[in-house]
C-alpha cells in the first residue's frame, strides 16, 4: 500500500498562502470544537441527574451572552473571508511576464500547447520559478483543472475561456486531475506537470517542437481561411485591422466598449455578431464548426503577433 | 389482532384497519407513518448504493464495477439519499406527526393535500426507481450541462422527471405547515409559546415553499434541452452552461437548509427534555432558524467559486457564506449553555443529541473552510467537501433523525424500543461514522477528487479506513431497524410521558386517539416549563 | 366527518371562518410558489435577452402583436367575469354565478384557440426550434432560435396553466349548477378566482416582454 502521505506537498507560490489560511482555520475550528466538547462532557457529568425529582432553576437567557459569541464568531469570520479573499484576487491577476499555455479539455484528455507550437497531452512541462497562465476551454462537457501541489483549480468551461495560472517552486513531477465530473473515464482523466530546471526546460523545447509555433500555424490558417480579404493590414477593407489589437480597447456599435483579450478575439470567430465594431456592419461569418478550438488558439497567437509586444502594452 | 387486546382504548392505529384505511387515510399521524416506511426503503436503497462505492474504493484499480456503472452508483447514491430520504425525513415523518400536536390542532390545514404529498413522493420515486432499474443514471446527483443534456446517455429524463414530482411533494408539505402554524394554533398558544420544534419546521416550510419551484423549472429547462435541443445550456448555440449552476444552486443550497434545519428543531426538543430545561435563549433560537432560512437564499455561488464567475460575485458569495454560519453557531452555544445547571439524563434520544451537536460543529466549522474563496479554490471538487456534507447530513441531521424517532417512538407506537441495544447502536453509529468520514477530510486537502472511480496507490490507506468505518457504521444502522420492529410486538408498553417531558404531545395518550386530544387544550405556559410536568419537585442549582 | 353547523366544515377547523382564512392563505403561499416557478424562466429571458439582444429583438418584432394585445383583452374580460363570478357567489345567486362562471370559460378558450392560432403562424413561418429554424434578416440564427424556444416554453407552461385553470372552472360550473355555493360557502370559487387572477397576470408580464421589446427602436 506504500507510505501514508498526510499533506500535500507545496509547489507553487500559492501553496504556502493556502496552507497557512488552512492552519488558521484549524486553529479556530479546533478551539471552538475543543470548547464545545468539553463543555458538554463537563456539563453533562456534573449535571447528571441524581434523582428523579429534580427541577432545574430556569435560565431563560443572557443577551449579553448572545451578543458575545455573536460578535466574536463574526469578526473570526470575517477574518477568514478577507484573508481567503485575498488570496483569491491574486489568483485571479497573472502577472504580465507569465508564460502562456493553451489548454483544450476534452472526454477524457487534456489538450496542451506551448506558444512554441510543442504540443503535450496530460502533460505539461514548465519551468521553475516562472508565471504560467493558463488559458482554457472544453471541446464538449465541463473539465476542472487542478493540481493539488500548487493548489489551484480552474473549471474549463465549453463556449468560453476561463484562466488561472501558478508560479511553480519546485522542480518535480505533480498531479493532475480532472476534477469536474465529466463521464466515464472522467478519474482517468488526468496526468502529471513536470517542473523543470529552466536549462532541462530550454532542453525540452527545444527537443519538441515540429510543426511551427502557434503564430505560425495561426498565420497559415489565417492565409488558409482568407480572412485577409476584409481584415486588411491597414484597415482598408470592409472589416477591422487587426495589426495591434490584440490588448486595445474596442468601441462597439450601439455603444459600449470591450477588451480586445482572448475571449474576445474567440468570440468574434465563433460568434462574430455578438459584437460589433462601431462603424461596421455584421458581415462577418461564423467560423464555428470550420475552426476548431486548437485552430481558434493559433489564430489568436498569430493576431498577438501582429501588435506590439505584450510589454509595451500595458 | 393483538391491538384490540392490548390497546382497549381506541386509537389512531386501531381505530380503522385494512389496506384502504392507510392508502387513503386523512390522518397526519399515518400518513407520517406512511412516510417512515417510504424513506426507509429509499434510506437502504441508497446505502446499498453506498455500500457497493465504499467497497469499490478498497482498492485504487477499481474491478468490482466498470467505470460507467461506477458513476451510475454515486448519482443514484446522492439522487435517492437527497431528494427521497433526506429531504422528507424529519418534516414528513416527525414534521407531519407532531407538529399538529404540539399546537394544539387536531390534524394539518389540508389533510388530503397532505396524502398528496405522500403520493407524489411515492410516484417521484418509482420514476427514479424505474430509471435505475432500466439502467441508471450517471450525470451526478447535480446533473451540471452539458454533459447532462447533451453527453450523457443514460435515463436521465426519467429521473428528472422523478426529482420534479417528488418536489412538489416537499412544496405541498411546506405550505400545508405554514398555513397550520398561522391558523390552527390553539387558544393561548402564540407563537412564542411555540416548541422550538414547530419554529424549525416554519422556517424549513418557508424554503420548501420558495426554493423547490425553481428546481422544478430548471429540471423542465433540462429537459426541454435534452428532448427539444432548444440550446439554453449549449454554447454551440449560444446558451450558457454556467446558468445551469445558478439556477440549480439556487434552490439546491437553500436545499441543505431543508435537510438541517428540522434536525436543529428535534435537537432542541431533546437538549430541554433530557435536561429539564427551557432552551437557553428561546426567541434567540427561534429567529435564527428562520434567519437561516433567509440568508440561505443568498449564497448559492458559493459553489461555483471556479465556475468561471467573476471574481466580485465570488467575493459576494463568500462573503454572504459567512453570515450565514453565525446563527447556525448561536444554536450550538445555546445548546451547550442549556446544559448549565440542568438536569441531565443519559437516554438514547440525548445521546444522538450529543451526538449532534459534535458532529454539526466539525461539520459546520470545516464550511468555514470551504466558505474562504481560497481554500476552496483547491477542495471543492475533492473529498473534503464530501467529508464537509456528511458530517452535517450524516452525522448532523440523520442523527437527529434517529434520536428523534426513539424520543418520539413511544407516543407514536405505544411502545418502549429496548434501551440497552439503543445506546449500542448509538455508539457503535458514532464511531463508525467518524471512522468513515473523517479520512476524507485528509483526502480531500491531498487532492484526491470526488466522484473518481479509480485514484492514484498513495490514496489507498485513506481509502481503507474509510470503508472500513463504512461496514461498522452499516452495522449500527441496521441495528435500530431490528429492534424497532421488535417493539412492536414485545417492547414495554409506554405511558402517556415517559421521558417526563413538556410539550402538548404529551399530555395526550400513547398512541394518541385519532383526533390527538379529547379536549381541546388550552394553552397558558411557556413552551418548557418543566414544573408543570415534575410532580414532587426538588429545586436544584 | 362535519359539524352539525354546515355540512362542508372539516373536522380539523374549529370554525367556517378559520377554514376560509386557511384556504385562503394556503392559495396564496401556492400562488408564491408559482412566481418562484415562472421566474426562473423569467430570469433565464432576461439573461439571455441582456447577451444577445440584436437576435431577441428581431425575433420579438416577428411575433404578432395585435394578436398578442387581443389575446391580453380577452383574458382581462375574463378575469373580470371571474371577479362577477365571485361577487355572484358572495350573494349567492346561483344563475349569476354559473352565467358568469362560463363566461369566464368561454374567454379563456378563446385565449387558448387564438393562441394556437398563432403558435400554428409560427410553425408556418419556420419559427419554431428545430432543423428547419429560419428567421429572416438575422445572421445569429442560434441566437433567434434561443428566443423562440423560451418563447414557446414561457408561453407554452403559461397556456397548461390555463388549460388547468379551465378545467377548474368546469368543474366549479358543476358544482355551482348543482347549488353548492351560498353566501356563507363559496370558498371553491374565491380559490379559483386568484389562481385565475394569476394565471392572467403572469400573461401581463410575458406580453410586453416577449412582443414588445424594442418595438420602438428604429431598425
Amino acid at each position: 500500500m506504500g507510505s501514508l502521505r498526510l499533506f500535500p506537498e507545496q509547489a507553487s507560490t500559492f501553496a504556502p498562502d493556502v496552507d497557512h489560511l488552512l492552519y488558521f482555520l484549524l486553529a479556530v475550528a479546533v478551539f471552538f470544537s475543543l470548547g464545545i466538547f468539553c463543555s458538554i462532557f463537563y456539563f453533562a457529568i456534573r449535571y447528571r441527574r441524581r434523582s428523579a425529582n429534580e427541577l432545574p432553576r430556569p435560565i431563560h437567557g443572557g443577551m449579553a451572552l448572545e451578543i458575545l459569541w455573536s460578535v466574536i464568531p463574526f469578526g473570526l469570520t470575517m477574518v477568514m473571508f478577507t484573508w481567503g479573499a485575498s488570496i483569491y484576487f491574486n489568483e485571479s491577476r497573472p502577472p504580465d511576464n507569465a508564460l502562456d499555455i493553451y489548454v483544450v479539455g476534452k472526454q477524457w484528455m487534456w489538450k496542451l500547447e506551448h506558444l512554441g507550437g510543442q504540443r503535450e497531452i496530460n502533460e505539461l512541462h514548465i519551468p521553475v520559478g516562472r508565471a504560467v497562465r493558463l488559458t482554457m476551454t472544453s471541446e464538449d462537457a465541463i473539465h476542472s483543472f487542478f493540481v493539488p501541489a500548487f493548489r489551484t483549480k480552474q473549471d474549463a468551461v465549453p463556449g468560453r475561456y476561463t484562466t488561472t495560472w501558478f508560479t511553480p517552486t519546485k522542480v518535480g513531477k505533480y498531479h493532475l486531475f480532472c476534477a469536474e465530473y465529466c463521464g466515464t473515464n472522467h478519474s482517468r482523466m488526468g496526468g502529471w506537470i513536470y517542473v523543470m530546471a529552466p536549462r532541462d526546460y530550454e532542453a525540452w523545447l527545444s527537443g519538441g517542437a515540429s510543426g511551427g509555433s502557434l503564430a505560425e500555424n495561426g498565420q497559415k490558417l489565417f492565409d488558409e481561411l482568407a480572412c485577409g480579404n476584409c481584415h486588411k493590414p491597414d484597415g482598408s477593407g470592409r472589416c477591422p485591422s487587426l495589426t495591434e489589437l490584440f490588448g486595445k480597447t474596442v468601441q462597439l456599435a450601439g455603444g459600449g466598449t470591450v477588451k480586445a483579450d482572448e475571449g474576445y478575439i474567440r468570440e468574434s470567430i465563433l460568434q462574430p455578431q455578438a459584437k460589433i465594431v462601431a462603424g461596421y456592419g455584421p458581415i462577418m461569418p461564423t467560423f464555428q464548426g470550420l475552426v476548431t478550438e486548437e485552430g481558434v488558439v493559433q489564430l489568436i497567437e498569430y493576431i498577438k503577433s501582429l501588435g506590439p509586444p505584450p510589454a509595451a502594452t500595458h | 389482532m393483538n391491538t384490540a387486546a392490548i390497546h382497549e382504548r381506541e386509537d389512531y392505529l386501531n381505530v380503522s384497519h385494512g389496506l384502504k384505511s392507510w392508502l387513503l387515510t386523512k390522518d397526519h399521524k399515518r400518513i407520517g407513518l406512511l412516510y417512515l416506511a417510504t424513506i426507509t426503503l429509499f434510506f437502504f436503497l441508497g446505502g446499498l448504493f453506498a455500500t457497493i462505492i465504499r467497497i469499490e474504493l478498497l482498492t485504487p484499480g477499481g474491478g468490482l464495477v466498470s467505470s460507467e456503472t461506477y458513476n451510475k452508483l454515486f448519482t443514484m447514491h446522492g439522487v435517492t439519499m437527497i431528494f427521497f430520504f433526506l429531504i422528507p425525513s424529519i418534516p414528513a415523518v416527525l414534521g407531519n406527526f407532531f407538529l399538529p400536536m404540539m399546537i394544539g390542532a387536531r390534524d394539518l390545514a389540508f389533510p388530503r393535500i397532505n396524502l398528496l404529498s405522500w403520493y407524489l413522493l411515492v410516484i417521484g420515486g418509482l420514476f427514479a426507481l424505474f430509471a435505475m432499474l432500466a439502467g441508471g443514471v450517471d450525470t451526478g446527483w447535480t446533473f451540471y450541462t452539458p454533459y447532462s443534456t447533451t453527453y450523457s446517455n443514460t435515463w436521465v429524463i426519467a429521473t428528472a422527471l422523478g426529482i420534479f414530482v417528488a418536489g412538489f411533494s416537499s412544496i405541498l408539505t411546506g405550505l400545508n405547515f405554514i398555513v397550520t402554524v398561522h391558523r390552527m394554533r390553539a387558544p393561548g398558544m402564540t407563537w412564542f409559546r411555540m416548541p422550538l420544534f414547530v419554529w424549525a419546521h416554519y422556517a424549513t416550510a418557508l424554503i420548501q415553499v420558495l426554493g423547490t419551484p425553481v428546481l422544478a423549472v430548471t429540471i423542465v429547462l433540462v429537459f426541454c434541452e435534452r428532448v427539444f435541443h432548444i440550446g439554453i445550456f449549449d454554447p454551440a448555440l449560444g446558451g450558457d452552461p454556467v446558468l445551469f449552476q445558478h439556477l440549480f444552486w439556487f434552490y439546491s443550497h437553500p436545499a441543505v437548509y431543508i435537510m438541517i434545519l428540522p434536525a436543529m428543531g428535534v435537537v432542541s426538543e431533546l437538549v430541554s427534555t433530557f435536561s429539564r430545561k427551557a432552551i437557553f435563549g428561546y426567541r434567540v433560537v427561534a429567529f435564527s432558524s428562520v434567519a437561516i432560512a433567509v440568508l440561505g437564499f443568498l449564497v448559492w455561488g458559493h459553489h461555483m467559486f471556479v465556475s468561471g464567475q467573476s471574481v466580485f460575485a465570488g467575493m459576494a458569495f463568500s462573503f454572504l457564506s459567512y453570515f450565514v454560519a453565525i446563527p447556525s453557531a448561536i444554536k450550538v452555544f445555546n445548546w451547550t449553555a442549556t446544559l448549565y445547571k440542568g438536569s441531565i439524563s443519559y437516554e438514547t434520544p440525548m445521546l444522538y443529541a450529543f451526538g449532534f451537536i459534535g458532529l454539526f460543529t466539525i461539520g459546520g466549522l470545516t464550511g468555514l473552510f470551504v466558505a474562504a474563496l481560497g481554500i476552496d479554490v483547491h477542495v471543492t471538487d475533492t473529498y473534503f467537501v464530501v467529508a464537509h456534507f456528511h458530517y452535517i447530513m450524516v452525522g448532523g441531521a440523520i442523527m437527529a433523525y434517529l434520536g428523534g424517532l426513539h424520543y418520539w417512538w413511544p407516543k407514536m407506537t405505544g411502545r418502549m424500543y429496548p434501551e440497552a441495544w439503543a445506546k449500542l447502536s448509538a455508539l457503535v453509529i458514532f464511531l463508525g461514522f467518524n471512522l468513515t468520514f473523517f479520512p476524507q477530510f485528509i483526502l480531500g486537502y491531498l487532492g484526491m477528487p470526488r466522484r473518481y472511480h479509480t485514484y492514484p496507490e498513495e490514496f489507498q490507506v485513506l481509502h481503507v479506513l474509510s470503508t472500513a468505518g463504512a461496514s461498522v457504521l452499516a452495522v449500527g444502522y441496521a441495528i435500530p431497524m431490528i429492534y424497532f420492529a421488535w417493539s412492536l410486538r414485545h417492547g414495554k408498553m409506554a405511558g402517556a410521558n415517559p421521558w417526563g417531558a413538556t410539550g402538548l404531545e404529551w399530555k395526550t395518550a400513547s398512541p394518541p386517539p385519532l383526533h390527538n386530544f379529547d379536549q381541546m387544550p388550552v394553552v397558558t405556559h411557556d413552551a418548557y416549563d418543566y414544573s408543570t410536568v415534575v410532580g414532587e419537585a426538588v429545586e436544584v442549582g | 366527518m362535519a359539524s352539525a353547523e354546515s355540512p362542508a366544515l372539516q373536522v380539523q377547523f374549529d370554525t367556517e371562518a378559520q377554514q376560509k382564512d386557511a384556504s385562503t392563505l394556503g392559495m396564496w403561499i401556492f400562488l408564491i410558489t408559482e412566481v418562484m416557478f415562472f421566474g426562473g424562466m423569467f430570469t433565464a429571458y432576461t439573461v439571455y435577452r441582456r447577451a444577445y439582444s440584436d437576435a431577441f429583438a428581431a425575433a420579438s418584432a416577428s411575433l404578432n402583436v395585435t394578436i398578442g394585445a387581443i389575446n391580453t383583452a380577452v383574458l382581462l374580460v375574463s378575469s373580470f367575469t371571474m371577479v362577477m363570478a365571485v361577487r355572484a357567489a358572495q350573494l349567492g345567486q346561483r344563475r349569476a354565478i354559473v352565467l358568469f362562471l362560463v363566461l369566464a370559460l368561454i374567454f379563456g378558450g378563446i385565449f387558448l384557440g387564438v393562441k394556437a392560432y398563432e403558435w400554428n403562424e409560427k410553425f408556418e413561418q419556420h419559427h419554431v426550434p428545430g432543423p428547419s429554424f429560419h428567421l429572416d434578416g438575422v445572421t445569429q440564427q442560434g441566437h433567434a432560435q434561443l428566443f423562440f424556444s423560451l418563447y414557446f416554453a414561457m408561453t407554452g407552461l403559461h397556456a397548461a396553466h390555463m388549460v388547468i385553470g379551465v378545467g377548474l372552472i368546469a368543474w366549479l360550473i358543476w358544482l355551482a349548477r348543482k347549488g353548492t355555493f351560498t353566501a356563507e360557502y363559496n370558498t371553491p370559487v374565491d380559490m379559483v378566482g386568484l389562481y385565475w387572477h394569476f394565471v392572467d397576470i403572469i400573461w401581463i408580464f410575458l406580453f410586453p416582454l416577449l412582443y414588445l421589446i424594442d418595438r420602438h427602436l428604429p431598425r
